[in-house]
């Protein structure tokens, strides 16, 4: 006979309730909607249902606010790494450029 | 003539003694978008290159429906994709490996977040700062290219499918993949484990 761990029977649970539970999205359906939520474009009716699931999953919630998290800091550091410097023209290649214009 | 009118007449050097200062004023942060999107600044000296030549061959086309900033943004941008694609730099490649994991049961694994570090602190260190670079650089490049497109570039969801000729659903698609395996390869970093 096989044995189960608490573990495994409180997911076993946990992906039951979210299965069978009235007007409730599984945490595979919630990863299909979460670009549409974050960039606002989630239609009302999906987003009652992904607010749903997201007050009812910790993992979910701390997943979404760790993604936003991700989009904040990619732009953030690329913004502020890729600055032009000033001062920093290339006069070669704008010599090159100039030249090529005229061919 | 409005005010807006004159300022874009003020920006449009259509002339041969405009090219000088055309080049000048733009060439800066056109080779920043360039480098970021090809990693490589000699690629994107050439990109550079050949969008100002695409940009003084169209410039009696342009039709100040956008500024001449976002003009040139789109050429050097076109400019990349093309060497990308020469390069096969944006060929399908697998991303699998960085996306989320589910239990055989369907619920997600994630590991408790006590920490989630916050965009200053990530900014304001320069070593996490160095590592988020590098974990964007790393991205396989045909899902890389479509997040800076979207989320650094600004385009929207309808500019990328012009601009990379796929569908709207890849597009989109290929978005949350990129951010979500970004998540994965930056989570030491928001976590606080690299200080």
């Amino acid at each position: 006979m096989k044995h189960y761990g608490i573990i495994q029977i409180r997911q076993w649970l946990k992906g039951f309730m979210l299965k069978h539970m009235h007007n409730m999205i599984t945490c595979k359906e919630f990863e299909d909607f979460v670009r549409d939520y974050v960039d606002d474009e989630l239609p009302a009716r999906q987003r009652s249902k992904f607010e749903l699931h997201m007050r009812m999953c910790h993992q979910c919630r701390q997943y979404l606010q760790a993604y936003q998290r991700t989009v904040e800091v990619g732009h953030a550091v690329l913004s502020s790494t890729d600055k032009p410097v000033p001062g920093d023209v290339p006069e070669d290649l704008i010599k090159a450029i100039l030249e090529a214009r005229k061919r | 003539m409005t005010e807006q009118d004159k300022t874009k007449q003020h920006e449009l050097p259509p002339d041969a003694n405009s090219a000088d200062t055309l080049v000048r004023d733009n060439i800066s942060w056109m080779l920043v978008v360039a480098q970021r999107l090809l990693k490589d600044r000699a690629l994107a000296e050439d990109a550079v290159q050949e969008a100002f030549l695409s940009a003084f061959r169209g410039l009696d086309k342009f039709e100040q429906r956008s500024s001449l900033k976002t003009w040139l943004h789109r050429i050097t941008v076109n400019a990349c994709l093309m060497k990308l694609r020469q390069l096969k730099r944006l060929a399908e490649q697998p991303i699998d490996e960085y996306l989320p994991e589910f239990t055989r049961y369907g619920c997600r694994i994630e590991e408790h977040w006590g920490n989630l570090a916050s965009v200053e602190e990530i900014l304001n260190n320069e070593q996490r700062s160095a590592q988020v670079h590098k974990m964007i650089n790393k991205l396989p490049g045909n899902y890389r290219i479509v997040l800076l497109l979207r989320d650094i570039e600004g385009y929207n969801t309808e500019e990328v499918v012009e601009l990379l000729g796929i569908s709207e659903s890849n597009v989109k698609v290929r978005l949350h993949r990129a951010r979500a395996a970004l998540k994965k390869l930056i989570e030491p970093i928001l976590r606080g484990e690299i200080v």
